[in-house]
């Protein structure tokens, strides 16, 4: 027989773990009125200043009385203001009489669908003008919205501003609405309401800055790149008016890669530009295998080539390939493997 | 303040709720068109006139007389307090109730009625919710054209309601009917009309009437 101690809060039915509200407003105040008791009293046992104790060293005196060796940063012992620890939840939606505050409160999803009747609103409202602007025989305005830098809230941050769970359903069909409200002609009126739920999306296009050339005191033009591929990595500075030398780790590359492969790979970049004979390199290079060193000094070389070569043939470059780092890399073993793909030999009996 | 309370009962029409309407105020709003023939409830053959061209025509006498009733119950409820829920599944008119219930200080529930609202309201919302006291129903049947739970849900919970049966509905378990047309735009908005300005009334009569009672 195994004896498992339960205390009685475990063993109480949550009832009020599925309902609206936890807490009330009452207890948020007490628990708030308790911190800065215990913070003033906190701040006296470390002997600092009440007034000027931040929630840094509350952390660090909490830190300092109880020790903890747990690994979980969140089961450690803390104190923080009851804001934090206490979720933000609904009050209670009636007054005294029983009357509830908002008149959609007997639908359920109150804010939901008192956000769905005011887009409704708004869009009737946009028809509406539009009937009078066609009355008129004016123009509607027909300034196309830049659709392509904003993108609507996640369902995650519409239910966060109404502090209700939604349904996919549900966000599907508002996010219909206001896609149908941006659709009129007229919907600049109600711009202010749309910017509401609508989110600057970053322009990811990263337009890669090609550096200048640099100059050295004999006045020589020269540009340096990085590159790596698998554990290899590579610096390399391309000197202009050069004769075709290449230098790797203060060795000459017919020493230091006596295989033709990878002498290959080296000159790739020069090859492609039609600049053989026309620059000199010294690059620097460490980790890796032979073929993963030559493939870094590669990429370095290429990028490096770069200042020196118009905007068109940077272009050529990057489609054929010189300019993107490899990333393929080792795959790791699996258990119950022999390798990363290679299984055990299959044995039927 | 018992006085406020059992003053009203005592006459048959405290809020003068005849002088809202006329009779040819429903003819011109289409009250009385009703569906074909064929969709033509067994329950509804009492309150339907006649049939024309197979389409059903409404007794507007008789609704004359259930709407007054519907109307002074409504103000009653109004006057007393009582939490009005208004409800309809017809998409169309439901922006336009949800604004009638917003400009009465009343509630409205025009969207997917989850089953438990009434008969599990404990669980729903929390405990010690004051549910509604009247519940207007613009239209009985929802989306599906069968009756709308809510009529079964306060019949069970003894929730008195009102509301708006046209040729195709089941009148039944309503404790108000009014038979008339729910599908026209002008039909309903004027039910909304009067539902509107009868609860108002009612408001402001039992302002008035506090008011009194606190000068004395």
């Amino acid at each position: 027989l195994r004896l498992i101690c339960t205390t009685t809060t475990v063993q109480k039915k949550n009832v009020g773990a599925s309902g609206p509200e936890k807490y009330t407003e009452a207890f948020i105040k007490k628990q708030i009125e308790e911190f800065n008791l215990g913070k003033r009293h906190l701040a006296n046992m470390m002997g600092e200043d009440p007034e000027t104790f931040t929630q840094e060293d509350i952390d660090r005196a909490i830190a300092y009385l109880f020790p903890s060796g747990l690994f979980d940063k969140q089961a450690r012992p803390m104190m923080k203001h009851p804001t934090e620890v206490f979720p933000e939840q609904r009050k209670i939606q009636w007054g005294e009489d029983g009357r509830p505050f908002h008149f959609l409160f007997y639908t359920g999803k109150q804010s939901y669908y008192s956000l769905m009747h005011e887009t409704y609103e708004r869009f009737l409202n946009v028809q509406k003008h539009q009937d009078q602007l066609i009355a008129k025989d004016l123009p509607l305005q027909k300034e196309k919205r830049n659709l392509a830098g904003s993108r609507w809230l996640t369902k995650i941050e519409l239910e966060e501003m109404l502090l209700e769970k939604l349904s996919d359903d549900d966000y599907l069909r508002f996010i219909q609405l206001l896609q149908k409200l941006v659709a009129l002609p007229c919907a600049d009126i109600e711009e202010n309401y749309i910017q509401k739920f609508s989110k600057e999306v970053p322009v990811q296009l990263q337009k890669v800055v090609i550096e200048p050339l640099q100059y050295d005191e004999r006045g020589v033009a020269f540009s340096t790149g990085e590159g790596k591929r698998k554990t290899a990595r590579a610096t390399a500075v391309v000197y202009d008016n050069g004769t075709g030398k290449i230098t790797v780790n203060g060795t000459d590359i017919l020493h230091y890669f006596p295989v033709l492969q990878d002498r290959e790979q080296l000159l790739f970049p020069f090859q492609f530009l039609g600049r053989i004979g026309k620059h000199d390199m010294v690059c620097t290079v460490s980790g890796g295998g032979r073929s993963a060193q030559a493939g870094a000094i590669r990429l370095a070389s290429a990028k490096a080539l770069r200042s020196f070569v118009t905007e068109k043939e940077v272009e050529f470059m990057r489609q054929a390939g010189l300019l993107t780092v490899d990333p393929r890399v080792k795959e790791r073993k699996k258990p119950g493997q022999e390798g990363s793909r290679r299984k055990f030999t299959w044995k039927k009996r | 303040d018992d006085r406020l309370l059992t003053e009203p009962l005592s006459h048959p029409d405290f809020f003068s709720v005849k002088d809202l309407f006329t009779l040819k105020d429903l003819f011109d709003a289409r009250v009385h068109l009703g569906h074909k023939k064929g969709c033509r409830h067994r329950f509804m053959e009492p309150y339907i006139f006649g049939c024309r061209l197979d389409q059903d025509i409404i007794d507007l006498d008789q609704t004359v007389q259930h709407l007054q009733l519907a109307l002074n119950f409504t103000a009653h409820v109004a006057y007393r307090g009582g939490i009005i829920l208004f409800v309809s599944r017809k998409r169309q008119f439901c922006h336009l109730v949800e604004s009638t219930a917003r400009a009465c200080g009343e509630y409205a529930h025009t969207r997917y009625w989850q089953g438990g609202l009434l008969t599990n309201s404990h669980v729903q919302f929390g405990p010690g919710v004051r549910l509604p006291d009247l519940l207007i129903f613009l239209s009985t049947l929802n989306n599906v054209f069968e009756p709308h739970v809510a009529i079964r849900d306060a019949a069970k919970v003894n929730i008195p309601t009102v509301g708006v049966v046209d040729t195709n509905c089941n009148p039944c378990l309503i404790t108000y009917p009014i038979p008339g047309n729910d599908d026209s735009p002008a039909a309903v908005e004027l039910y909304c009309k009067l539902f509107r300005m009868t609860i108002i009334r009612a408001k402001d009569k039992r302002r008035q009437s506090e008011a009194i009672e606190k000068l004395r």
